[in-house]
């Protein structure tokens, strides 16, 4: 699909990972805590490129189910569950949830479709504010611990950071496979002509609710690292503005793109730490970055790189079928 | 020889007009049917109603017998009965394979199995073949949507087939081909009639294409069956004359 050599890819692949494993074992509590929201982040941002960028059904509910999964796993963890469990039963309970709010895509798209999300999202933080003896209410839930890994504490930042970074690099396996699978063809086939997917077979209905319900899951494992992280989780973190935040990442990384959300995750979760020398600019360079972006590509930042490497390819195309005709003029 | 497909009375209202009004037909096993009929007359409707992307207001439609009314489309695929759109529908960002691909997976396996299974569902060889067939070959990793209009059409028409099926309901395949490309069409579609005994049923207002390829032809006007019969004789129907063929 790109114009990257194959042992090229490979080689800066392997670079950019012995860089998240081997460079933060040199930086402090804050640094270290940044990087793996990143991972976790990204973790969420994937769920929603699944559901928004590859099946085409948007969401505005993703902060909603990472909300879910921190609370399940903040609630089960504090009653000395294992954290594994915990993160079954998020992924669980957020893929059954995902599963019934795919129900109202079957019926509406598109900005219809983004209201009922809003409704849901807008409900789940309700819940979570208002249902005090399950949540702790606005006072939240506090003393959550880190996992005992193989035997080994993950209290201190750096342990826990390699626990965020392995569940997102079996995440991205995950995703990986699926996308590359009939199943991530279906998806696109969703988004691209849903009625001439239902012409070749492509049951729409079930392949919508699953994208829903995929994406879901993978915004409750999300939930279910951001507790442990920080350690103390209230209602406000799993508001509107997260489900926007998350759209926002998916959008300026690229919707659709394998790699968007880590980039678009990177550019929402460090950005306004290198924007703070700005103070009370950041947001509203960030805005303006944002703006600038999304108008002078619309499929963010990789859809710059993809439209590049498209006039690349076609250039040289047709140089080489210049060269062909030359050639044929020779010969006559 | 037995009918694959049977359509009684099907009716099909918008508010009050009566797109289709009443419209009964059958399709042998192995036949190519013509549908002619001027614009508007109800054809692409009958389509829809027989394809499940309309629910039909009133009647039945029986696939070997067995009433399939009111199925969804992505069903009747799987029982085999396949289609072509009147407006171009490829995907333009998937390679020609990978529609190709596509078009046949959801008859491999089940979802399970797609899901872990191997990516190209072990499709490739037959999509290739199928690239072979449709003289694609060249375009076989291009996306799409950067075909011509005419080779679009092609894998429109080979992505029909990807899947096996005993029926395909072709809406206009010749619009907006050229006459070279057009005969390749019509020997690629005969072959498949004959090679694999498919059964077709085709919308088309090239007269000569559809006179030539058909083994009878029925002609519609304002929802309703105005002909059927042997190409000859249809042309010669003064009715059929008096409301399309005339002038």
């Amino acid at each position: 699909m790109s114009g990257f050599a194959r042992p090229l890819k490979i080689a800066l692949g392997l670079a950019v990972i012995a860089a998240l494993i081997i460079v933060p074992m040199n930086f402090n509590r804050y640094g270290l805590f940044i990087l793996s929201q990143w991972a976790v982040m990204s973790i969420a941002a994937m769920g929603l490129n699944l559901t928004l960028g590859y099946a085409g059904q948007v969401s505005l509910a993703q902060g909603a189910f990472v909300g879910i999964g921190a609370y399940a796993a903040a609630i089960m963890t504090t009653h000395g569950w294992p954290l594994p469990a915990a993160i079954l039963v998020a992924i669980v309970l957020s893929f059954a949830i995902g599963w019934v709010l795919g129900y109202p895509a079957l019926r509406v798209q598109h900005h219809y479709l983004a209201f009922v999300t809003l409704a849901f999202s807008t409900l789940a933080f309700l819940l979570f504010r208002n249902e005090s003896w399950l949540t702790g209410g606005i006072y939240g839930i506090s003393n959550i611990p880190r996992p005992h890994i193989f035997g080994i504490a993950t209290n201190k930042p750096l342990p826990f950071y390699y626990v965020c970074l392995g569940s997102l690099a079996i995440v991205s396996l995950a995703v990986w496979w699926l996308i590359r699978s009939p199943w991530g063809r279906a998806f696109m086939a969703l988004r691209e002509n849903p009625l001439r997917a239902q012409s070749l077979g492509i049951d729409t209905r079930r392949y919508t609710l699953m994208a829903f319900a995929i994406g879901s899951a993978l915004g409750g494992v999300a939930g279910a690292l951001y507790a442990p992280l920080t350690q103390y989780i209230d209602p406000v973190p799993f508001n509107l503005s997260l489900s926007l935040d998350l759209l926002l990442m998916v959008i300026v990384g690229g919707a659709g793109f394998y790699f968007g959300p880590f980039l678009g995750a990177m550019i929402a979760v460090l950005l306004p730490e290198w924007l703070r020398f700005t103070e009370g600019y950041y947001l509203m360079l960030y805005a303006v970055a944002v703006m600038l972006l999304l108008i002078w590509s619309p499929t963010g930042i990789l859809g710059i790189l993809d439209r590049y490497l498209a006039e690349r390819r076609t250039k040289a195309a047709s140089a080489l079928r210049a060269v062909a005709k030359s050639r044929l003029e020779t010969v006559q | 020889m037995s009918a694959v497909l049977e359509v009684t009375d099907i009716k099909k209202s918008f508010g009050g007009i009566h797109a289709v009004n009443g419209v009964s037909f059958d399709v042998r096993q192995g036949e190519i049917l013509g549908l002619i009929g001027p614009n508007g007359c109800g054809k692409s409707t009958l389509f829809n109603c027989i394809l499940g992307q309309l629910t039909p207001t009133d009647g039945e439609v029986k696939l070997d017998g067995q009433v399939v009314t009111g199925l969804r489309p992505s069903e009747l695929n799987k029982l085999g009965v396949s289609r072509t759109f009147q407006l171009l529908q490829v995907f333009p960002k998937l390679s020609v394979r990978e529609n190709l691909i596509l078009a046949g997976q959801e008859h491999q396996g089940n979802m399970a199995s797609r899901l872990v299974g191997r990516s190209d569902a072990g499709l490739t060889e037959a999509a290739n073949q199928m690239i072979g067939f449709f003289k694609l070959d060249h375009l076989a990793d291009e996306p799409a949507g950067g075909l011509s209009y005419g080779q679009q059409k092609l894998l429109d028409a080979a992505m029909a087939f990807m899947g096996g099926p005993r029926l395909v309901l072709l809406d206009e395949p010749a619009g907006g081909v050229n006459p070279s490309m057009l005969a390749d069409l019509k020997e690629r579609l005969v072959a498949i009639n004959r090679e694999k005994n498919a059964t077709f049923v085709v919308i088309e207002h090239n007269m000569e294409f559809v006179m030539s390829l058909c083994s009878r032809v029925m002609v519609m006007a304002e929802g309703k069956v105005l002909a059927m019969g042997r190409p000859d004789e249809v042309r010669k129907n003064p009715a059929v004359i008096e409301a399309y063929l005339g002038h």
